[in-house]
């Protein structure tokens, strides 16, 4: 069968709302997937509405974490969506191996808030994260699919005043979307703690009510502590998943980048009574909870540019050995200036040890004492001043040959938004290396600012 | 085709002149209606709009160019003070082209109207989904653009006759999607009342049915300066500044 050019070849899947068809065309080398909507009598209305969602969001998407996206139909004719078809199997068949290793499933969760991550920024929220809705590409990134329940913020949303009923999945559905709320990104990041904890315990936190009444539950009755079911869970991860499902979207992580950086390395999460918690807070406090409960706001309306501005990582990289006291004042200054207004911030203080090349470097200095270690202890000093939240600190020394590529590097993989670092001063070294901050300045994938103390004439 | 939609320019020089440099290269450009009233460069803006209808552009009425012709009509006071102003500059040529422009313009399936579409003149603002309705139900056409209210919104209507109110909040190009119909109510350029004093119009894509609502900054100083010096109330002056 041909449709406005493309042959349809096998239908690949029938969901709740719409079929997939697997479709080729002359342009195009590979398969690729139509998707068209179930729009008879009889099919359930939010089926075109979702749809219609679906047609004004996906073509405004980019990036490896979306379907590529190929055509829209049109309505009045033919109604459908060619994307291009994901090889990979989604996350569903996984549900038979649960609860699967550790390592798998922050792997796994990491993969998925960094597709978060990429879907907020271009200011859609999903709304409806679950496995079935994951893809794996080959070359390992999460893909998001299915926009029929998203949001675009800066689009009208057709769904908003469509239905009485609350749309979603139910085991992952937020407490907020529960109350209709549709505007706010940390409703995926709760569906995400929901998927972490299931794959982690084989139990879903929530459940899977049919019902709105067992669906509004979660607003007041916390799920039993992931550790009380599977023992080798790490604290650490209990904290991350248990901040994920606060039911205030204020408590959970403010992004999802910010929650990436988190299961990246569990050994910097700070932990809270969350990661030791054994048992559900006692029936007296869900019963308090439940007859009166926390209000949630819908998430306040920010000017442009960036609704995520609020929560940004930013970056430190401190030069221990080769700057001044003043200098080092100076950067502390200019980033907690930074901070001042973004309380959600994290901030990452980096100090690179440098190794030599072909030297096999020992770990340890003259006196016998671990370099790690001491300068690990310079950063806290350093940064006991800057006077931030528990935990919203973080602190590493990375090994590396080239400064400029390990601050580079790091910025690339832990999402960071802001770097800052200070100007060597004039020094022969200097001429000799040129400028690491010129370097990591041209090449950063965020915004940088860099440091220079105005008393000390820098170099030409 | 790309369309410029300006509204509501209020004999405000600066403004219009940086929405036309903004949308320069458009296909067509149509105005909605209100070229003079409240600013203090009547004339220039009634002959600039002249020039655009005679190059093929689509020059709407609004209430206030209809009262610049015509002694009779109901205003609030510094709305009437300055209408009676711009009566004494506008010369007899501008006032004969005011005098002439249409109600409304139907264009493919575009209709372009100043006020509410369903009864043009009666001036009847469209401030929320029950107007928009309103206009939905006496009109025909797919898509629809206004003004008259100064504050931009985009009312989208499904095929069950529910309204969706959008309030524009970027400047991404927002999909008029074919299978519903659609009223886009522009910002004003001249005088924009919605908290942001920069200047405000449209573009519509007609081949992507993408509509654009953008801002334009433009020489607040100089119109608030012009105003004042031509002795027009203070309040429509000091307004300018504040977008509202």
């Amino acid at each position: 069968m041909q449709l406005d050019g493309f042959t349809l070849q096998e239908l690949a899947h029938t969901g709740g709302m719409a079929r997939l068809w697997v479709v080729t065309h002359p342009d195009h080398e590979k398969p690729l997937l139509m998707k068209v909507p179930m729009i008879g009598e009889g099919d359930d209305p939010a089926a075109i509405v979702s749809f219609e969602m679906e047609q004004m969001i996906l073509p405004r998407l980019s990036g490896p974490h979306v379907p590529q996206f190929i055509a829209n139909g049109d309505f009045a004719t033919h109604p459908y969506i060619v994307m291009e078809r994901l090889p990979g199997k989604s996350l569903y068949p996984m549900l038979d191996l649960l609860p699967l290793p550790l390592e798998q499933v922050t792997d796994i969760g990491v993969k998925i808030a960094t597709a978060l991550d990429a879907l907020h920024r271009q200011h859609v929220v999903h709304l409806d994260l679950k496995p079935s809705n994951i893809i794996f590409r080959e070359t390992g990134e999460a893909v998001l699919v299915d926009f029929g329940l998203a949001r675009h913020n800066l689009l009208p949303d057709l769904m908003e005043e469509e239905f009485r009923l609350p749309y979603g999945t139910a085991p992952y559905m937020a407490p907020e979307q529960i109350l209709r709320i549709r505007s706010d990104y940390r409703s995926d990041i709760f569906a995400l703690g929901c998927l972490l904890y299931f794959f982690a315990t084989g139990t879903r936190p929530f459940g899977d009510p049919q019902r709105l009444k067992g669906l509004k539950k979660r607003l007041w009755s916390d799920p039993v502590p992931p550790r009380a079911l599977n023992g080798d869970i790490p604290p650490a991860f209990q904290e991350v998943v248990l901040r994920a499902l606060e039911v205030n979207p204020n408590r959970r992580y403010p992004t999802a980048a910010q929650m990436a950086a988190a299961l990246k390395d569990l050994s910097q999460v700070p932990l809270t009574p969350r990661a030791t918690k054994t048992k559900r807070d006692p029936f007296s406090e869900r019963l308090r909870r439940r007859f009166n409960p926390e209000p949630i706001e819908p998430p306040k309306r920010q000017e442009q540019p960036g609704e995520l501005s609020n929560a940004p990582i930013v970056m430190v990289a401190i030069d221990l050995s080769d700057s001044s006291a003043d200098l080092k004042d100076l950067l502390r200054l200019t980033t907690q200036r930074i901070v001042e207004k973004t309380p959600d911030a994290r901030v990452a203080c980096v100090n690179i040890l440098k190794i030599n090349r072909l030297a096999l470097d020992t770990t340890l200095d003259e006196t016998g004492h671990n370099k790690h270690v001491l300068r690990l202890v310079d950063l806290k000093s350093w940064a006991e001043k800057l006077n931030m939240p528990e935990g919203a600190v973080t602190f590493h020394v990375l090994e590396a040959v080239n400064p400029a590529d390990a601050i580079l590097d790091y910025a690339r993989q832990n999402y960071v938004d802001h770097i800052v670092m200070g100007a060597r001063a004039a020094s022969a070294m200097r001429s000799l290396l040129g400028s690491v901050s010129g370097e990591v300045a041209a090449h950063a994938p965020c915004t940088v600012t860099v440091v220079r103390n105005r008393a000390i004439p820098a170099a030409e | 085709m790309r369309i410029a939609l300006f509204s509501d320019i209020h004999a405000n020089r600066e403004a219009f002149e940086a929405c036309l440099n903004a949308a320069a290269g458009v296909d067509r450009i149509v105005i909605l209606g209100d070229i003079v009233g409240y600013g203090a460069d009547p004339g220039w803006c009634a002959d600039k709009a002249a020039e655009i209808a005679a190059a093929g552009g689509i020059v709407i009425r609004g209430n206030h160019d209809q009262a610049a012709c015509d002694t009779h009509c109901d205003m609030n006071s510094s709305a009437k003070i300055a209408i009676e102003w711009t009566r004494n500059q506008l010369s007899a040529e501008q006032k004969a082209f005011l005098g002439q422009l249409p109600m409304s313009v139907m264009d493919d399936d575009r209709l372009y109207v100043h006020a509410d579409g369903s009864a043009p003149a009666k001036w009847n603002y469209v401030t929320d989904a029950s107007d928009a309705e309103g206009h939905f139900n006496g009109t025909s056409a797919r898509v629809s653009f206004c003004g008259h209210i100064h504050v931009p919104a985009l009312y989208g209507l499904a095929a069950g006759g529910r309204i969706n109110r959008f309030v524009p909040n970027s400047e991404v190009p927002i999909p008029l999607l074919a299978q519903r119909r659609w009223l886009g109510v522009m910002g004003a350029v001249g005088q924009p009342r919605d908290g942001h004093p920069t200047a405000a119009f449209a573009i519509y894509d007609t081949d992507k049915r993408e509509l654009t609502y953008r801002r334009a900054a433009y020489d607040i100083e100089t119109a608030q300066a012009k105003i004042r010096a031509a002795g027009l109330p203070e309040g429509l002056a000091a307004r300018l500044a504040r977008g509202h």
